[in-house]
């Protein structure tokens, strides 16, 4: 019987949207800027709720940087938001300068990375920006993998002191973590226990790295399937503890190789305890428009991939 | 103050300039230098900074209950060091730590080395006028009185980012902000209108909604009668904008009159002719 269940699908952007609604009751230092996208950010409860906390910056998002920087300075905790694309890439001097290197309680809340966006193409789909966030120092990466976890880590972030890049999505994904959940940033979640391989998934993978382990299982083969939520923090102890009893790893992410989660395993690895290792994301490519499930088949990040990985990565063991 | 104190303080302040720069040979005095009289007028007569009981500043980096002061152009950092160190915020000995290794000072200013007076970094440009706007909205959510100030160049401007916040600032009604471009006419390159011209900056600021006001920046009275007439139009539901004519090395004949003290440093025996024309009013660091 499957470990783990579900009775809804929801958007993750709609966590955030539930937990920016429970900020703006709950917490009167949270405030929210947005560069035109109100809607797609699932902001209208924050916004009916809290109208003074909240700035409307049109489309530039250089200046919500610098204005979310400038507010974090007299003492508020600012959402700053929009796509991934264009809260990352496109502002990365900005959050270099003015949120990291100036220490700033900064919250870059990004929705529509990755392919998952869809029809809009390449464009749109980033598929770096973990890399690129996780590059500044200081900065906190996070990308939750379903509606309930998005909302916890929207409130855990702003509790947390520094800059922190939170990173979601538009379709809907199966929601199975709990609706009361408290989240720990830098904390791991050990999701099911296995010794042939270590599945490490963050974001929409997590889901279809349960859905692996499940296959797995029925040709015999028991995976540890590990949820990093945080990228950076990377939680090492969870990794170097499942890896020292698999002896190898498939990392599986909605991103780029290049300096994605896998990446950030496959460095600390490489230090401590070098292990065979797969990786299920994009091989240096930019995406394109289709549907989301056909973008996720197309470009190998699914539970088939993830599946033909393992076994790939079990027999160089 | 009256201006003729404050005319002693910008000497000082540019000798300190000069000889930061000369000592570790690199930094930027032209600017720094053009905008002396600028920060010496703000940062001693026109804002209102916290201190203690005995009149000492106080540095607290959320900055409630004070004006703040942000320098978008931070190349122009030996000024900025040097009006802080002078009005107490850090020992006036630590400007000979300018640009040297493990010094708070660094090339361009950074609150990263907690350097008292310092809330964010700048250097790369642009950015500087944003910060400025969010905290001028930290200061209305929390109903804090004080004015916002932000000093950019002009060669700033062909940034993109300036001209969303040029936009934003008025849309958003941010009328407690007093931003300055230090219009010296120069930049790396060349002058300003070969470079990229930047034309009528009044013009493009009115017609974005600033009110928008002209001074002659190396003219302590006019400097001091314009910054108040600023804080007047505060709070009347437009950010104010002040052009600043001023002369790039203004203080120092030789520095004068071209882009060619932008960033380069004086040697031993130029120092001592920039000094000769300089007052000691204060005691060298």
């Amino acid at each position: 019987m499957a470990q783990y269940t579900f009775e809804t699908k929801k958007d993750t952007r709609s966590g955030f949207g539930a937990g920016m609604e429970y900020l703006s009751l709950n917490n009167p230092k949270v405030v929210a800027l947005c560069a035109d996208l109100i809607g797609s950010l699932k902001l209208e409860a924050f916004i009916k709720n809290s109208p003074e906390r909240f700035f409307q910056t049109g489309i530039a998002e250089a200046n919500m940087i610098g204005i979310a920087a400038g507010l974090a300075v007299g003492g508020y905790i600012p959402f700053a938001t929009t796509f991934a694309n264009f809260g990352t890439g496109r502002v990365y001097d900005q959050i270099r300068q003015s949120v990291a290197y100036s220490s700033k309680n900064v919250k870059i809340a990004c929705s529509h990375a990755g392919l998952t966006l869809g029809e809009d193409g390449a464009t749109h789909q980033i598929l770096e920006d973990i890399g690129l966030m996780k590059m500044l120092p200081g900065m906190v990466v996070i990308n939750p993998c379903d509606y309930n976890q998005t909302k916890a880590a929207t409130i855990a972030v702003a509790e947390y002191e520094g800059p922190v890049y939170l990173r979601f999505g538009r379709p809907v994904v199966p929601v199975f973590t709990p609706d009361n959940q408290v989240f720990e940033i830098g904390k791991a979640i050990h999701l099911m226990e296995g010794a042939d391989v270590s599945i490490f998934a963050t974001g929409h993978l997590v889901w279809e790295s349960i859905l692996a382990a499940e296959i797995l299982k029925e040709k015999g083969i028991h995976a540890d399937v590990i949820n990093i939520h945080t990228i950076k923090p990377l939680d090492t102890n969870s990794v170097l503890k499942s890896v020292l009893k698999t002896g190898c790893v498939v990392s599986a992410e909605e991103h780029q190789y290049n300096g994605g989660l896998g990446d950030s395993i496959a460095q600390f690895l490489a230090m401590n305890r070098p292990s065979p290792m797969e990786f299920v994301g994009v091989n240096d490519s930019f995406g394109e428009s289709g549907k989301p499930a056909e973008l996720m088949e197309k470009y190998g990040l699914n539970a088939a991939s993830i599946v033909e990985k393992a076994l790939k990565v079990i027999a160089r063991k | 103050m009256q201006t003729q104190e404050l005319e002693k303080i910008a000497s000082q302040v540019r000798r300190d300039i000069l000889r930061m720069v000369h000592g570790c040979q690199s930094g930027h005095p032209g600017g720094s230098l053009g905008c002396t009289d600028l920060l010496v007028e703000l940062f001693f007569n026109a804002m209102n900074l916290k201190t203690d009981s005995s009149g000492n500043v106080i540095f607290q980096m959320d900055g409630k209950g004070e004006d703040v002061f942000y320098l978008s152009n931070g190349h122009i950092s030996p000024l900025i060091y040097s009006v802080l160190a002078r009005r107490g915020y850090f020992p006036v000995a630590e400007m000979a730590s300018f640009r040297k290794i493990n010094t708070r000072l660094q090339g361009h200013p950074t609150p990263h080395e907690h350097l008292e007076g310092i809330r964010i970094a700048s250097g790369s440009l642009g950015q500087g006028l944003s910060v400025a706007i969010g905290t001028a909205q930290a200061k209305k959510l929390a109903q804090d009185q004080s004015i916002v100030y932000c000093l950019m160049g002009d060669g700033e401007q062909n940034e993109g980012q300036v001209w969303e916040a040029a936009m934003y600032a008025p849309h958003h009604q941010v009328d407690n902000l007093i931003a300055f471009i230090d219009v010296n006419g120069q930049q790396i390159d060349g002058p300003t209108a070969k470079v990229m011209n930047n034309r009528d900056l009044g013009e493009k600021y009115k017609a974005f909604g600033w009110e928008v006001l002209h001074m002659n920046g190396n003219n302590a009275a006019d400097v001091q009668q314009t910054v108040a007439k600023a804080k007047e139009l505060s709070g009347k539901g437009s950010p104010i904008m002040v052009l600043m004519q001023t002369e790039m090395g203004a203080g120092v004949d030789f520095m004068m009159g071209s882009h060619k003290w932008h960033g380069v440093a004086p040697n031993d025996q130029q120092l001592a002719d920039a000094l000769v024309q300089l007052t000691e009013t204060l005691g060298d660091y």
